[in-house]
């Protein structure tokens, strides 16, 4: 099959490009309906990756959170037209110990691999799982990243220890929303308490017990756990909060992406013995949690409704840049392609 | 079975191409032949009952060959049947075999196709289907880039129309599929040579067809240098795989 692929080239610079793909005897080929901007895109479109790196990835189609409609399907198993989401995770093997999403052996669509900006996607059936009906398709254009949240919960559970009464977030951004909601509807008699920078968007938390300014933290908070959804330059600053308040045998979720390394006080996460789980990207088993947690909890969903911020139609290779830069300049929420290229 | 056909045209002896033998939908494209990209796109769009292939029928046995090889997955869902005269001979021998499979009605739908165009994409076929279902008829079409210049003679210029209102027709074409063939029919012998675009015969017939927005991608392979082209839009290595 011809398929066109529309790749970033340079920094703010996407070019299409024809390729040829085989539809192999069990391939689901989904034509691409809604595609969401993560902050990883945003990193290689504005170039803010290092120079290796950028080297290396590039030529590389962009996009790794999408929903699509399957036209055409081998196996059997799905019904063209029928509405999906793409999972961007690929596993060449299995392991007994290690989750997918972390084989170093597998392949993750728009980084190092072609995201999902083309014009057909030839997916394994595995890697393609079918959306309930009445779900929001620009909400529902970015599961992957709420599956990447629940993904975290998830090593939460399994790592931490139950006495889970005061759980503390740290970011005041998308990912912090969305692990708050998603702590709510798990634990709805858990105290959560979010910490940000910005009042403006801690006022949107509305579903938390209490929201606190990083630079005003009330004297004697004390949480059992804690996730830490900064990243970047914030990583440090919370990190270190977060050891100070939260209590002995506690475990601290990080979940923010750092270009530097982050210094640590080992000191007090020794003395405290301190669980701390890395958490990143997310496996099929994700999206099926996310997807059931979507039906037994409505009210998600519709919180997140209010997390998509721009629509951009994309019908040409410069919607795709205008989606790019909007994307760029907002200060919180999703921006979602509206795919018809 | 729906009542959306495609109609993959591949009249025409090709003898443009460097191989005056060989038509140039056979020419090879990243290791298939070009009409083999082109009728396997058609195929993946699923509101397609068939898709209908015209070859000369001196060629025919051959397509079906070609088919059967590399589109093992969609043999069901291809007709290779002899094409007419000219283009709108293979269009109406498209519509005869619509009607032998007693899928013609006031409803069906003919989107018809160039197979030298591979490069077309899923939106200008669906945006066609859409198009032909509301407006009865559709061309696919980019707006003009050089300035047309228009002359009677060939000598002096009578006229520069403004660009703007101007564009170059590409394929796909789609029509309501009984509309097509009764203008095609009250056309008298000789304007039928000359009416060789089916949407030229439904504008003289005074009906409206639709834009439908093409792409510069959706090239058509005419001359050898257009493989060259071809080949310099695909991605390093993959051209000649």
């Amino acid at each position: 099959m011809l398929n066109r692929v529309y790749r970033l080239v340079a920094p703010r610079t996407v070019e299409p490009v024809e390729t040829h793909v085989e539809i192999a005897a069990d391939s689901v080929v989904v034509r691409p309906t809604h595609l969401s901007i993560c902050n990883a895109d945003q990193r290689y479109y504005q170039g803010r990756r290092a120079a290796s790196v950028m080297a290396q990835k590039l030529p590389m189609a962009l996009i790794h959170e999408g929903i699509g409609e399957v036209v055409y399907d081998a196996s059997g198993k799905f019904k063209p037209g029928q509405r999906v989401v793409m999972v961007p995770n690929a596993p060449v093997e299995t392991d007994p110990y290690i989750a997918e999403n972390y084989l170093r052996s597998s392949r993750f669509c728009g980084s190092g691999f072609d995201g999902f900006m083309q014009e057909l996607c030839v997916l394994p059936p595995e890697r393609v799982l079918p959306l309930p009906e009445g779900l929001d398709s620009n909400v529902a254009a970015f599961t992957e990243l709420v599956s990447v949240i629940v993904h975290a919960v998830s090593r939460f559970e399994a790592t931490a220890h139950d006495w889970r009464e005061t759980i503390g977030v740290w970011g005041d951004g998308n990912v912090g929303y969305l692990i708050s909601l998603i702590l709510r509807a798990e634990y709805p008699n858990a105290r959560i308490v979010v910490v940000g920078r910005n009042n403006y968007k801690l006022a949107d938390f509305t579903f938390a017990n209490e929201t606190y300014l990083s630079s005003d933290l009330p004297a004697g908070l004390l949480i059992d756990h804690a996730f830490e959804c900064c990243g970047g330059e914030g990583s440090a600053h919370a990190i270190q909060q977060i050891i100070d308040v939260i209590r002995p045998e506690g475990t601290i979720a990080l979940l923010g992406v750092t270009e530097n390394p982050v210094p640590i006080d080992t000191r007090m996460a020794l003395e405290k013995g301190l669980r701390l789980i890395g958490s990143s990207r997310s496996g099929r088993v994700d999206f099926e949690r996310t997807l059931a947690l979507y039906g037994q909890h409505p009210a998600i969903p519709k919180y997140l409704e209010s997390l998509v911020s721009c629509v951009v139609s994309v019908g040409e290779v410069r919607d795709i840049t205008a989606a790019f830069e909007a994307d760029a300049r907002k200060p919180m929420g999703k921006t979602i392609m509206e795919w018809n290229v | 079975m729906s009542n959306v056909f495609a109609a993959v045209l591949a009249g025409g002896m090709g003898t443009r191409m460097g191989n005056p033998d060989k038509p140039k939908q056979f020419w090879d494209l990243a290791g298939k032949p070009v009409i083999v990209h082109t009728v396997e796109k058609f195929c993946l769009v699923s509101d397609f009952a068939k898709v209908i292939v015209p070859v000369p029928e001196t060629w025919v046995n051959q397509t079906r060959d070609v088919m059967a090889r590399y589109l093992p997955a969609f043999t069901g869902k291809i007709d290779v049947i002899a094409g007419g005269e000219d283009r709108n001979g293979s269009i109406m021998n498209a519509i005869a075999h619509i009607e032998q499979l007693g899928a013609l009605d006031d409803d069906t739908l003919i989107v018809t196709h160039d197979a030298v165009r591979p490069f077309v994409s899923y939106r200008i076929i669906k945006e066609n289907i859409e198009a032909a279902r509301s407006t009865g008829a559709c061309d696919t079409v980019i707006p003009a880039t050089d300035t047309i210049v228009h002359s009677v003679d060939g000598q002096v210029i009578a006229s520069i129309p403004p660009r703007a209102e101007h564009y170059q027709g590409q394929t796909p074409q789609s029509f309501n599929a009984l509309m097509l063939r009764e203008l095609f029919e009250a056309l008298p012998e000789g304007e039928r040579a000359v009416l060789t675009d089916a949407c030229g015969i439904c504008v003289k017939a005074g009906r409206p067809v639709a834009l439908v927005t093409g792409d510069v991608a959706n090239m058509k392979l005419t001359y050898t240098a257009d493989m060259r082209i071809a080949r310099a839009m695909m991605e390093d290595g993959e051209a000649d795989a």
